[in-house]
């Protein structure tokens, strides 16, 4: 193909977007639209994998071990243990540091009256995970530990936050796959009016001569440029507003600042521009594509 | 690889012939054949006028030379290539051998004169200095040298079609095929255009003008083929229009 041809088709392809101009600006304000829910939603989701990773960062796992076992055997039951793949570090609590715990956190000055460590047995490992989904099975292999006396587990907690993180993900996925099937079928649309508009030139382009690329290319090129424009706005709009909804936050729910760390603007949209842009061309692709072949027999 | 499946076409086609139809019956799905057992020979550089009345067939024979349709039996031959076995990638490069003229002229009226007759050669993927050089000779050669920048709504009908006779014309093709080129025009408009047709056929190239003008089928003087419900029912040299309206 030569270049002349080349630039030709994409020429025309920007002439489309002019030609229909209220249609042009019709799909790019619906994929706009569609393309800053999926920003929303993709700031949300990213967010909370955020405060569910912190949290699950202290979600710990407490082993408590027998009379006879001595602290040499605890920590080399520590180190066997550090070597599992979904341990992410462990601290060894001696008994004389589970008794001064306790006596700042709930004995206080009432502390002096004990001449011994009433904790002599309560030596333990607090055992701290990097996937909390992962922790019956790791209490199940403590449990069967026969230095083990006895494991505390947060299970409730583990199975809470990694369930709640599965849920979000799964209607996130949902509710953006609905949203670029419904920006699919309206760039689809735009097609089918362009081509029912420029029936006429299609039929003297046919009667010339024009290959099919000819005949098809300027409509692709045409999706492609009202995905890439679709999906600029939505970005532009993301940037400025994601801080203002984190300064509105903090200001309106200074209750809820201690509990949620924002992730800055820059690390969210490190991923959502290039997914975006991405997403726009391929609704453009996918949306032009299939129509012109249904409907372009040329 | 285009020259040797014209040879392969050519074996089945007389060298002196640019369209040969061999039996052809054109049927759609009800009612009586559009073209029956037609058999027809047009040489190269030959004018021919095809005639009849509306439903005659006229428009379906057309339709069979652009390949826009298949014949339902028979074969087609158009400068070499069988269009009952030319392949869907080959039909552009077919069609760029035939220049059509309609009798709504079916010009792009976004676009000016100049436009419209470079848009034919940009689809061929023609280089821009041969459009340049190009368009301006053909559009001289129509008479249209001082309109190209005009716009298509500003034109009269008899301007239109030369545009329309310099778009079929500015790929050089072998054949120019014209669908009812005069019906929208006035006596004067329709003179020239025909005028025109036979100056493009003077300089070599074969023309066929479908129509149903007896005036001007009778008064030009040149091979006449009539279609009665799609039979073929007189092929003469300097024939006439016996149309008994």
């Amino acid at each position: 193909m030569r270049i002349s041809t080349l630039f030709y088709v994409i020429g025309q392809g920007f002439r489309n977007l002019t030609r229909n101009r209220w249609y042009t600006l019709a799909s790019v304000a619906t994929i706009s639209a569609c393309l800053f829910l999926f920003g929303m939603f993709y700031a949300i989701v990213q967010n909370f994998q955020n405060i569910v990773t912190e949290a699950e960062k202290g979600v710990s796992v407490t082993v408590f071990f027998g009379e006879d076992v001595t602290e040499d055997m605890i920590l080399v039951i520590k180190a066997a243990l550090e070597k599992r793949p979904e341990v992410e570090r462990i601290e060894y609590i001696s008994a004389e540091a589970a008794w001064e715990e306790f006596k700042v956190d709930y004995l206080k000055e009432y502390a002096d009256g004990f001449t011994e460590n009433p904790l002599e047995d309560s030596a333990s490992l607090a055992i701290y995970l990097n996937d909390v989904s992962m922790q019956p099975a790791l209490v199940t292999y403590l449990e069967s530990l026969p230095d083990v006396r006895k494991v505390n587990r947060s299970e409730m907690t583990a199975s809470m936050l990694s369930g709640m993180n599965r849920l979000i993900a799964a209607i996130s996925l949902g509710i953006i796959l609905v949203l670029l099937l419904v920006s699919i079928f309206l760039i689809s649309n735009t097609v089918r009016f362009g081509i029912s508009v420029r029936r006429e030139e299609i039929n003297i382009m046919k009667y010339i001569g024009a290959t099919d690329f000819f005949v098809r290319a300027p409509f692709v090129i045409e999706s492609i440029l009202i995905g890439i424009i679709g999906s600029m706005i939505p970005l532009v709009v993301t940037y400025f507003l994601y801080n203002q909804v984190i300064l509105y936050v903090h200001n309106h729910f200074s209750i809820l600042s201690s509990l949620l760390t924002f992730l800055p603007v820059e690390q969210v949209m490190d991923k959502l521009v290039p997914a975006t842009v991405l997403i726009g061309v391929g609704i453009g692709l996918i949306g032009s594509i299939t129509t012109v072949r249904r409907h372009l027999h040329v | 690889m285009e020259r040797g499946f014209r040879r392969r076409q050519v074996r089945r086609q007389p060298e002196d012939e640019v369209i040969t139809l061999e039996g052809v019956t054109k049927s759609y799905s009800s009612g009586a054949p559009a073209l029956n057992c037609v058999d027809l020979h047009i040489k190269q550089g030959e004018f021919v006028f095809i005639v009849g009345v509306s439903g005659s067939g006229k428009s379906t024979l057309i339709r069979l030379l652009l390949r826009e349709l298949v014949p339902t039996e028979g074969s087609i031959y158009v400068m070499g290539y069988d269009l009952n076995r030319i392949r869907h990638s080959q039909i552009p490069k077919f069609r760029r051998k035939l220049g059509v003229v309609f009798q709504d002229f079916r010009l792009l009226p976004d676009r000016n004169v100049y436009e419209n007759v470079a848009f034919a050669q940009r689809i061929v993927q023609t280089p821009a200095r041969e459009i340049r050089k190009r368009v301006p000779s053909v559009l001289a050669m129509v008479g249209l040298a001082g309109k190209y920048k005009s716009k298509i709504k500003e034109l009269s009908g008899g301007e239109k079609q030369r545009v329309a006779i310099a778009r079929a014309l500015v790929n050089r093709p072998e054949i120019l095929l014209a669908d009812e080129p005069t019906g929208n025009l006035d006596p004067a408009n329709s003179r020239e255009v025909m005028r025109l047709m036979e100056q493009i056929n003077e300089n070599g190239t074969t023309v066929v003008v479908v129509t149903h003008d007896k005036e001007m089928v009778n008064r030009m003087q040149k091979r006449v083929i009539e279609l009665d419900q799609g039979d073929l029912i007189s092929d003469e040299e300097m024939g006439v229009y016996h149309d008994e309206d």
